[in-house]
């Protein structure tokens, strides 16, 4: 899967999650950058991602991750698996 | 797939693809805000979409903003998972219903602590009603595979500390609870031999549901039945281990519109919001087939067939909701007489006419008719419900009359009655001997009523729906179709004379002969062939030898638009008028004025009904039409006619 399809796909996705349009999503970003990525949003987020891609992924997966690089690497391997 | 349309809520329609600037819109005017965000709560939304609505909920109550006319409602939540993530869902759900949410929620997994302290946050809030959202890992439920004392002992023992918390809350805080059923989990220890061991989880799940049903009855408190909730979109999804483990959600976030819809429905059936009665639209709906056009033996109901049984189980459907209490209607563009035929005379009909309290069967557009209904029924607009299979009266009703509730039915059939039903549009929380016999208090007579004014802008809602029009002439691809509108309409149909299609071929090629073909597509999609015209040339006139046009685009403008395209073609061939003709028979007195709306002059009247009209070409009057038209070959054609001249 293209890289910079996930990038543009996750920027809808999380313009939808966090309601808020100007959010640049870049490999770098992480919950402590946006005020309301908390607990509750981030499952949030993972559950839009997860209906987006049709993928589900484990507790364990997602809480190594650290940023969104790290998750756009993840998505890239369960759909590819 | 049938659980989409549960998860989804398909009976709703689709958000607006500008749902998030809508919803930022909203702060903007202060004014009709309460009307704006119901409005904007009644389509189908998403968590996401759920969240952004109740955002802008919460930042009116904060600022002081008037919701009205919702209801003011405060709910106290108490549960032994994860409550913070029903709070947006619930608060923009409730909006649909006609209610202003406000949740009070309680620390997590502190269930038994806020029932019984006096000081607690939950009681000293003194809510309308407390969720009280406990599912089986929240209760004192214990397997003992066997032992038949045991599984006695743990049923109680749960029932107990269920009842210690609807007490505890009554005393302290004097609100009633909404109680849920508990979903049985997916696993099993023995398999199928679960449902006979004493002790089981699922023996003890099933017992204490058994019990809670029963412990409603008599009580003010109000049953959630998440059970059948889970059961119905399945279980193995509803139970979402991962989330549990990752955050403690009780069940998969996919079902949360759906699970606040039902807390919502059970608020709103408190405060007397619960839908009365049930208008049908009889075409297509009912029955299979049109009754003016297929006739008594044509349409399609009853046992022994597909689509006949499909619209039966809508019959049965209308039957039971009448038999608990919902007023039954109504709304068919058609003949009263014809419209009523079936319910008199065919035998599989499960409906009759004295189950119908209003009978509006006329040519009016559907909002007149259902204000006219909601009028002589002494029901608010609130009060209705409107099952129609046409998607532009759906709309038309939706955009006229937005208080009134219509589901968005799949193409299949056999899913209206389940999606009709799946909207809970008549939740009820009691059931009295009474409301088995209200329906009759309406003094079913299928009555007609008077009409009242035009119910809203219909030239505005016709624009709405960039209707594109397309003329051709007769040609070999269309043949068959016209042949069949041609030998199948009744109703709007100006001579009823019938062709084969060797003699529509004729038409195709014969000079002095004009077959015109005509499509109509709209926001809704294409509807295909829907009208037909045969002018046969005598000197300088045209002579209308068949005009007719599908009942489904009726109230459209489609006949001016097509009288304006038969001037046009007129003209170009020389053409100075057209004369019309009226045969009347008994399906079509629908089109007795056809002629005279369109601006004929009458010419003759004879003893049998027939009506002759004359129209000079440059007579016509051209208004502006809501219909773009689109022209295929016709100008080719016309100068093949002057050729042959």
């Amino acid at each position: 899967m293209e890289n910079k399809a996930i990038y543009e796909r996750l920027t809808e996705i999380f313009h939808d999650v966090f309601d808020d349009d100007s959010i640049v999503v870049t490999p770098e970003l992480k919950a402590a950058d946006i005020d309301e990525w908390d607990s509750l949003t981030h499952i949030r987020l993972v559950v839009s991602i997860e209906r987006s891609y049709k993928l589900k992924f484990s507790a364990a997966e997602v809480g190594r991750l650290k940023n969104v690089g790290e998750f756009v690497d993840l998505i890239q391997m369960k759909a590819a698996a | 797939m049938s659980r989409n349309l549960y998860t989804n809520m398909e009976w709703l329609p689709p958000a607006p693809a500008d749902f998030a600037a809508q919803c930022k819109a909203l702060l903007q005017t202060s004014d009709t805000l309460g009307k704006r965000v119901q409005h904007l709560a009644g389509h189908m939304l998403d968590e996401n979409n759920l969240t952004r609505l109740a955002k802008v909920i919460r930042k009116a109550r904060d600022g002081g903003q008037s919701l009205a006319p919702l209801m003011p409602f405060r709910l106290g939540i108490v549960s032994n998972a994860t409550s913070h993530f029903l709070l947006p869902a619930l608060e923009a759900t409730a909006a649909r219903h006609g209610i202003a949410l406000e949740c009070i929620e309680a620390d997590f997994d502190q269930v038994m602590q806020e029932a019984l302290s006096p000081e607690s946050m939950i009681n000293r809030a003194q809510p309308d009603a407390v969720l009280v959202a406990v599912d089986y890992r929240g209760l004192p439920l214990t397997a003992c595979p066997g032992d038949e004392q045991g599984a006695q002992h743990a049923v109680a023992s749960a029932l107990a500390h269920l009842d210690a918390v609807r007490n505890g809350l009554r005393g302290n805080g004097k609100a009633l609870c909404i109680m849920q059923t508990l979903a049985r989990p997916v696993e099993s220890l023995f398999g199928g031999y679960d449902a006979v061991a004493p002790g089981t989880l699922r023996g003890l799940v099933d017992a204490v549901n058994r019990g809670l049903a029963e412990s409603i009855v008599g009580s003010e408190d109000l049953l959630l039945d998440v059970a059948h909730l889970a059961e119905t979109v399945g279980l193995a999804e509803w139970h979402d281990h991962t989330l549990w483990n990752m955050a403690k959600l009780p069940f998969a976030s996919a079902f949360l519109p759906f699970y606040a819809d039902h807390v919502c429905r059970l608020i709103a059936a408190l405060r007397g919001k619960s839908r009365r009665c049930l208008i049908l639209d009889l075409d297509n709906t009912v029955w299979g087939g049109v009754i003016g056009d297929d006739g008594l033996e044509g349409i399609v109901i009853g046992q022994g067939d597909a689509t006949g049984e499909a619209h039966l189980a809508v019959q049965q459907a209308a039957l039971s909701l009448r038999g608990r209490g919902v007023v039954l209607a109504v709304s068919s563009k058609n003949t009263d007489e014809i419209a009523r035929g079936p319910f008199r005379k065919h035998p599989e009909m499960l409906l009759r006419e004295e189950h119908i309290a209003v009978f509006q069967a006329n040519w009016n557009d559907k909002a007149t008719n259902i204000t006219a209904i909601a009028k002589e029924l002494s029901l608010g607009l609130d009060a209705m419900v409107f099952l129609d299979d046409n998607p532009v009266e759906r709309q038309l009703v939706r955009e006229m009359l937005p208080q009134v509730a219509v589901p968005e039915l799949p193409a299949d059939p056999a899913l209206y009655a389940r999606t009709l039903l799946a909207a809970g549009y008549f939740e009820s929380i009691a059931f009295s001997a009474e409301d088995a016999q209200r329906a009759g208090f309406y003094q079913d007579n299928a009555r007609r009523v008077a009409l009242q004014a035009q119910a809203g802008d219909m030239e505005a809602y016709l624009a709405s729906l960039d209707m594109v029009m397309t003329v051709q002439p007769f040609d070999e691809t269309g043949r068959t179709r016209i042949t069949q509108l041609i030998n199948k309409s009744n109703q709007y149909n100006l001579t009823t004379r019938r062709y084969t299609e060797a003699e529509v071929a004729d038409v195709e090629t014969d000079p002095d002969c004009f077959g015109l073909q005509i499509r109509l597509a709209d926001t809704f999609g294409d509807n295909g062939m829907i009208s037909v015209v045969i002018c046969r040339r005598e000197l300088d006139s045209w002579n209308i030898d068949t005009w007719l046009m599908s009942c489904r685009v009726l109230g459209r403008k489609v006949e001016e638009a097509v009288l304006g395209v038969l001037c046009d073609e007129a003209h170009r061939r020389g053409i100075s008028q057209l004369i019309g003709t009226y045969l009347p028979t008994e399906r079509n007195a629908l089109v007795e004025d056809h002629y005279a709306r369109l601006g004929f002059l009458p010419v003759d009247a004879r003893e049998d009904g027939s009506t002759v009209w004359q129209l000079p070409i440059d007579n016509a009057i051209r208004k502006p039409l809501p219909i773009k038209l689109r022209s295929i070959a016709l100008e080719a054609a016309a100068e093949g006619v002057a050729h042959a001249a």
